[in-house]
């Protein structure tokens, strides 16, 4: 691909606006630095609309944006599991996620390892929660690299040997710079800009490329019409309908999803995102559908974008879309909004990766007594080696891991339901139940996705018929019953069950001026 | 109402909107229902604009149930 001058110029231009509202947001409800809650969870003042664009840029993530219309241009019907996926998460965001955020506020947890802590008094049990935060986040914020190699690359930056990265580094000390004097309220402000640039992106295609490609019936008749509809078959529903169920379960337990939730200003701002932020999951049902257009378009035809194709695979088909049939500075826009698309959810997630490490691991085994301020800093420097553990992930080893082990991430999180979720209503589980779960689910779903090479969908013999499911869906029904069991079990030669909340923290408004202690 | 009223009275437990909104997951589940392409709409198949239809139909939901259950906490 030739280089694309105007494309690049564009790119660079939102690229550096970008890098200046992320430093001048430091300034932005100013706060004390020194302090985790303000560096980790911008002090907790975040209002609807700013929630709103945080946790839509925040889980909504250029891999997303990338990965989702990739699936549907080249297995169709099945891509689509992100719009019930992301219809029944907000429900239930609406009714459990309150109670998260109220005995956060009131016990001053800014984490969900912290809240494990707290209410189970079982120290490694919370370690083994933040572990898994940690582990499932990691090759996630590789991913969002992934997302920008593919525009600049689609931009024709084509530089040799190590230069490869050089692009992807600079992006990455900007972010790395940016988290680090600034903390949360960087990406929360940048989000802002992202958002907008993504709807103006995703309605730009909407309107002009079907009147292009001769209307939405062209569209999908232009994709085979076996992939078009879910194989008519029990096989086929299942494996929809765990998919889903299994990503909208694990969506809200990743370390980001959390520190989202917990630096919204009161319960209500949560509550009224529930019913906001589909918003985002309409977005995503149009941008899977990209995958159709960029079929229509017949880009994986045109010789143009064969080196492209050749190097990402699917991957390539929403960058060859934009450059099919957009004009030179329209497309730098689309890329620069995929780009810093990328950006948004890695600062956040290396925040949140820094938070559990410096809560649940460094000051909670290493450093008991450490200061507010060596806490703060602690965090500070772990977001940088997150980020740079993330760059290693993706120089130095093959595409492939990164996204074998954010597979993984999926099923290792969904792990953590029973304790996070059923914690939040009752006491009755044992910790020792609940950390046996866990080790239980995490070995079979890593097994059974590695015994299949890293699908999601695991066809379970079962009552000698075969059934396909989502593998977190299968680990975590393991987990339920081996932490529900042995609950029983411990329960009944039980004395009594440490737990620092009281049930008033669950529906607690956290109204007190100067938000939460520490 | 009281079915509103956790443990401590404060409010904050099941709310009969919360039903409503069981109703809106439990569609979703419907796979079958909705995998097939006729009826069309505005040259999508079924199986597109139900799903992305029913995203307004959770907003839509999820906006009343929160307008009803902060009533009924301010009326309690």
């Amino acid at each position: 691909m030739p280089l694309n001058v105007t494309a690049l110029v564009v790119f660079v231009l939102f690229f550096a606006l970008v890098t200046f509202v992320g430093f001048a947001s430091v300034h932005w409800r100013k706060g004390d630095m020194d302090l985790l809650h303000e560096w980790g969870l911008a002090g907790g003042k975040f209002g609807t609309l700013i929630t709103w664009f945080l946790l839509g840029g925040d889980i909504y993530t250029a891999y997303t944006f990338i990965a989702v219309p990739a699936l549907a241009f080249g297995a169709g019907a099945i891509a689509f599991f992100a719009v019930p996926y992301t219809i029944i998460i907000y429900p239930f965001i609406f009714v459990v996620f309150p109670r998260l955020w109220s005995v956060a506020r009131a016990r001053g947890y800014i984490t969900a390892a912290d809240f494990v802590r707290g209410r189970y008094g079982d120290r490694w049990l919370a370690l083994a929660i933040a572990l898994t935060g940690i582990l499932a986040t990691m090759p996630y914020i590789a991913l969002q690299l992934i997302g920008l190699e593919v525009v600049i690359a689609a931009m024709g930056v084509q530089l040799q040997g190590f230069l490869v990265y050089l692009p992807l580094i600079i992006s990455f000390a900007i972010l790395a710079a940016f988290d680090y004097f600034s903390g949360l309220r960087a990406p929360a402000a940048i989000a802002i800009i992202k958002d907008l640039m993504i709807y103006i992106t995703v309605f730009a295609a909407v309107i002009f490329i079907p009147a292009q490609l001769g209307g939405w019936s062209t569209i999908f008749a232009a994709v085979p019409q076996e992939r078009l509809l879910l194989a008519d078959n029990l096989g086929g529903y299942s494996g929809y309908a765990t998919l889903f169920l299994g990503s909208a379960m694990a969506l809200f337990l990743y370390p980001h999803s959390v520190t989202g939730v917990l630096s919204a200003s009161n319960r209500h701002v949560i509550r009224r995102n529930a019913a906001l932020l589909p918003a985002y999951s309409f977005l995503l049902g149009l941008i899977a559908l990209l995958g159709y257009m960029a079929y229509a378009a017949n880009v994986q035809n045109n010789p143009a974008y064969a080196s492209g194709f050749q190097q990402f695979r699917n991957n390539f088909a929403v960058p060859a879309l934009i450059l099919e049939v957009f004009p030179d500075w329209f497309v730098g826009f689309a890329f620069a909004a995929i780009g810093i698309g990328a950006l948004v959810p890695a600062a956040i997630m290396s925040i949140a990766a820094a938070n559990l490490f410096t809560r649940n691991i460094y000051r909670e085994f290493l450093n008991p007594n450490c200061a507010p301020r060596v806490e703060s800093q602690m965090a500070k420097s772990t977001s940088l080696v997150v980020k740079v553990g993330a760059l290693l992930f993706i120089i130095l080893l093959p595409q492939e891991y990164a996204i074998n082990m954010q597979l993984l991430g999926g099923i290792w999180i969904i792990q953590t339901f029973p304790t996070i979720i059923f914690g939040l209503y009752t006491r009755w589980l044992d910790p020792k139940a609940l950390l046996v779960g866990w080790a239980a689910g995490m070995i079979l779903g890593t097994w059974m996705g590695a015994s299949i090479g890293f699908r999601p969908i695991y066809p379970l013999e079962i009552f000698g018929m075969t059934l396909p499911g989502y593998i977190a869906i299968y680990a975590v029904l393991v987990n339920f019953a081996l932490s529900f069991g042995l609950s029983a079990y411990f329960n009944a030669s039980a004395k009594t069950r440490a737990d620092e909340t009281r049930p008033g923290d669950y529906a607690a408004e956290g109204s007190g001026a100067g938000g939460m202690g520490h | 109402m009281d079915g509103n009223r956790d443990a401590n009275g404060n409010g904050h437990g099941w709310h009969w909107t919360y039903w409503l909104l069981i109703l809106v997951c439990l569609v979703t589940f419907c796979v079958p229902f909705y995998n097939r392409i006729e009826p069309m709409l505005f040259g999508f198949p079924f199986f597109y604009w139900f799903q992305l239809g029913w995203i307004f139909v959770s907003m839509i939901v999820t906006a009343y149930a929160y307008y009803a259950t902060e009533q009924s906490d301010k009326t309690r």
